[in-house]
């Protein structure tokens, strides 16, 4: 059995030293790995599965080290070698691939460079030889016209393609192990689907290892062999993957696959996560005490005519000569008074860009928007207060959308201030008592937007938005920087805001079951254009445009996880 | 890309225009000439004769476009002070101020880069400390000081380098004379280049330490680790040329800066150069030399830039038009 290990971790602990003392990001963590399997690292931020990663290779930040038990590869240790060793050993016998395939490459450095660098520096190959060998791989990780490809820069490849690059640079001198981090995190579901394809299809062939770190229950359900659950920094449960998802017998893995959203059924709420206390309340009854009642339009709320953008694509000193490329070609819908309306489609369909037209926040380069049938593009001024007070936007990333610079309670308060909704005499208290109903508590006011974790962040933006009561709000991606279980308490809050105070929503995606389990109808965009638009539940069961179907077809099935603690609906 | 760069040079010429209106404006604004070409025994006809031959009776704009015109043509007139033509007087002055601007250049930058790249890769080191804190004095000492201080240790004390003066120079071919070729002229180079060259090596040093620090940190880095690359190769090869695409923006700028805080260097050790030139002639009101000071200084501004632009074109692929690709 020994012999038949690639890599063998047993009792490995990491830890950081800090200025508050040491850290220990991961504790005992055990996990073996056999030739021809994908063994599944899965877990939440901090949860350590990133630092296992970085520990066997040696390749921990700053002062982290291992701080206790053994990694052994084939039989003898590894962990403790000197660095002279360890960079003999990567890249040769264990690679690793990152996230993000548009920050893993050189953008200086052509593909073929970066290949053939890699290969003469592990393998007795010359320039040519290793030259030919490039080619090879390019071809193998599926690029199509190796030559031409090896000649060009990172960024005349596509997000996908750029992948498949970061595979073949991990490949060139036939490793053993693989290490994965996050493969598919960054890549769309079609793009993402293909690249796992092609580390199964790699296993398979060559009986390599793979070590698969994720966050995505579904990508764990579809690929992995085995899997370990991680929790701040100890492993929870461990085992196949069938038993582990079908079976969980910890309660974090439990209450982990819970929350998880399901593609194949809708569900009232979201099951939090429990477990380690996290839950956080939300007052939305109180809130919704002294929401101003507005009378609901007979018709939509908001219309969206032939909505159309165009940027520019390449510039030039004569008009006549530049070229623009359609972000948004002829787009038309109507959101009812009280809905929740989905925009879904992968990047680049132009799904933000509407989301941004109708916040008026992009000129329309045709088309039209009305607002409770008010027509807002290139309305007067008065109009456009009125309508930017009665919508209000929440954007993707938390990190990036929250001013680093100002306390919260300005931050909270600057939209309501802008637009002349609160007297400045009641901010303070008005901050404070909506920071105090989105379950931050009033002393949230004078903290800086670092001191909080992604999903707190999410809240300030919640409350921010609440604070000009608005009827209609923009969710642009609103959870797909946060982890499932702050994904679930985020998601059951904006359930919350769309039942107890009417609010009708635009809720803009790019993950299938979160959509699934928001919308009451949906549109799917390709390319810029409306290609169907349906009831959720209809489209789910019968799509009928073929690349909604091939989209359902490709979003990594959830049959596997347990559906205990599931309500359906 | 040919768009970008006919683009560039629009706008170079555009800055040009309004240097060259800034200067020009100095003749109209900056007192009378004609009051101090003539003497206190003038008659009346004498400066109308002047005026006229001049051409300062014409409109203002026909003027500006005849300054432009004749500068375009190296034309800047006559001193008033030394009664010869400005650009000879220019042209005469000129190798001093290059070749002093030439080597301080040359040492800021092969110091400025390998010193910045050593306190980056070495960043808790002692020795990378040390430089850190020194260099603090080079960038918050003022030229002047560390001039004095210069000649202070090398020529009074110590008295190995001569404290002012260019040394023997020789000419070479028509007009430009060099002091590279002697003893005495390369020793009197020394001090003025390390005085001039100094702050811009510690503000390039210091560019290149935190601009290599942020490149280090990118994925791409760790990704070159991850494939088992030698630490030389990822330092040098990979950080290194990530690092100078913003570094050369700044290199540009100061390679300008260095010619025109010369003035400063040249009077502390009486540098026959230009800027020498110029603060004689804003003593003595000689407007034809500071106007032609100005315009030489942004033809020299807006050329390092524009080279820096079609400079970045090379290291940078993503700059490059290429429709090739895609997906």
């Amino acid at each position: 059995m020994m012999t038949d290990t690639l890599l063998d971790i047993e009792d490995l602990s990491v830890t950081f030293p800090t200025r508050r003392g040491p850290f220990i990001a991961v504790r005992d963590a055990t996990l073996n790995l056999s030739p021809g399997e994908i063994h599944g690292l899965v877990g939440e931020s901090g949860a350590g599965k990133s630092t296992i990663g970085a520990a066997i290779m040696g390749l921990l930040e700053g002062a982290g080290h291992i701080s206790g038990g053994t990694v052994h590869f084939r039989g003898d240790a590894i962990s403790g070698r000197d660095r002279a060793a360890m960079r003999a050993l990567r890249g040769k016998k264990i690679s690793m691939i990152f996230q993000d395939p548009l920050t893993s490459l050189n953008p200086l450095f052509t593909v073929g460079a970066q290949l053939v660098e890699t290969i003469t520096e592990h393998l007795d190959l010359t320039e040519a030889q290793a030259r030919d060998r490039a080619r090879d791989l390019l071809d193998r990780v599926g690029i199509p016209d190796p030559d031409t490809r090896l000649d060009q820069y990172p960024h005349q490849f596509s997000g996908g393609m750029r992948q498949r690059v970061v595979i073949a640079l991990a490949l060139c001198s036939e490793p053993d192990v693989i290490i994965a981090d996050e493969p598919t995190t960054a890549l769309d579901v079609s793009i993402q689907k293909q690249i796992l394809d092609l580390i199964r299809s790699l296993v398979d062939e060559r009986q390599v290892g793979v070590i698969l770190i994720t966050h995505d229950m579904g990508v764990i359900a579809e690929t992995t062999d085995s899997v370990t659950v991680m929790y701040m920094g100890e492993v929870v449960e461990h085992g196949a993957t069938a038993q582990v998802l079908g079976h969980p017998e910890h309660e974090y893995t439990r209450s982990l696959i819970a929350a998880v959203p399901r593609p194949d059924r809708k569900v009232e709420r979201f099951p939090q996560i429990s477990y380690g206390g996290r839950e956080t309340r939300f007052a939305v009854e109180e809130l919704a005490k002294d929401w101003p009642e507005t009378p609901a339009p007979d018709g939509p709320l908001v219309e969206a005519r032939g909505l159309e953008k165009r940027f520019l694509a390449k510039g030039a000193i004569l008009p006549g000569m530049r070229q623009y490329f359609t972000a948004v070609d002829d787009v038309s819908f109507d959101i009812r008074p009280g809905e929740v309306f989905g925009l879904v489609g992968e990047s680049g369909s132009g799904k933000s860009t509407i989301a941004r037209m109708i916040a008026g926040l992009y000129p329309l380069d045709g088309g039209e928007v009305l607002f409770d049938g008010q027509r807002v593009s290139g309305a007067d001024t008065a109009t456009l207060t009125s309508f930017r007070r009665q919508i209000q936007m929440i954007f993707q990333d938390p990190f990036s959308s929250l001013n680093p610079r100002h306390r919260v309670d300005r931050i909270v308060a600057e939209p309501a201030l802008h637009l002349g909704v609160i007297p400045e005499a009641e901010v303070a208290d008005r901050v404070r008592d909506l920071l105090e109903k989105v379950g931050l508590g009033a002393d949230a006011a004078v903290k800086y937007p670092h001191e909080f974790s992604g999903g707190q962040r999410q809240r300030i933006s919640i409350a921010r938005a609440l604070a000009t009561q608005p009827r209609f709000l923009i969710c642009d991606e609103p959870t797909s920087a946060l982890d499932v279980s702050i994904q679930a308490q985020i998601l059951n809050m904006l359930k919350d805001l769309q039942e107890h105070l009417g609010l009708t929503m635009l809720f803009i995606s790019h993950d299938l079951p979160v959509v699934r389990q928001m919308c009451d109808r949906v549109g799917v965009l390709k390319d810029g254009r409306l290609v169907e638009l349906q009831d959720t539940e209809t489209l789910f069961a019968a799509p009928e445009d073929p690349y909604t179907q091939e989209l359902l077809r490709l979003m990594p099935k959830t049959d596997l996880l347990s559906t205990e603690g599931l309500a359906e609906l | 890309m040919l768009s970008f760069i006919i683009r560039r040079i629009g706008q170079s010429v555009l800055v040009l225009l309004i240097t060259g209106l800034i200067a020009f404006s100095m003749f109209r604004f900056v007192g009378d000439p004609i009051d101090n070409m003539l003497g206190q025994e003038r008659t009346l006809e004498d400066v109308e004769r002047l005026r006229a031959q001049l051409g300062l009776d014409q409109p203002f704009p026909v003027q500006y476009f005849k300054f432009l015109e004749n500068a375009a043509q190296g034309n800047f007139g006559v001193s008033y002070r030394q009664g010869r033509p400005v650009a000879e007087i220019l042209l005469e002055r000129a190798p001093a101020t290059l070749e002093l601007a030439i080597v301080s250049g040359l040492l800021a930058v092969a110091f400025g880069i390998a010193l910045g790249v050593f306190t980056a890769i070495r960043r808790n080191g002692v020795a990378a400390n040390v430089i850190m804190a020194t260099s603090l004095i080079g960038v918050s000492l003022p030229t002047f000081l560390i001039g004095i201080l210069l000649i202070y240790l090398f020529s009074v004390e110590l008295g190995w380098l001569p404290s002012f003066g260019r040394g023997d120079t020789v000419a070479l071919g028509g007009w430009w004379t060099t002091g590279f070729l002697t003893e005495s002229g390369l020793k009197a180079l020394v001090l003025p280049a390390i005085t001039l060259g100094l702050y811009q090596m510690t503000l390039i040093m210091r560019l290149v330490r935190s601009e290599m620090l942020e490149v280090l940190r990118q994925d791409y880095i760790r990704f070159a680790r991850a494939r088992g690359l030698k630490e030389r190769t990822v330092n040098f090869r990979h950080a290194l040329k990530n690092t100078m695409v913003p570094v050369v923006t700044v290199i540009g700028l100061q390679l300008g800066a260095i010619i025109a805080f010369a003035i400063i260097t040249e009077t502390v050790f009486q540098w026959p150069g230009v800027g020498l030139l110029f603060i004689n002639a804003i003593q003595f009101v000689d407007i034809p030399v500071m106007a032609a000071y100005l315009m030489l200084i942004s033809v020299m501004f807006v050329g390092i830039n524009l080279i820096v632009d079609i400079l970045y074109v090379f290291i940078d692929p993503r700059l490059r038009v290429d429709r090739a690709g895609g997906h």
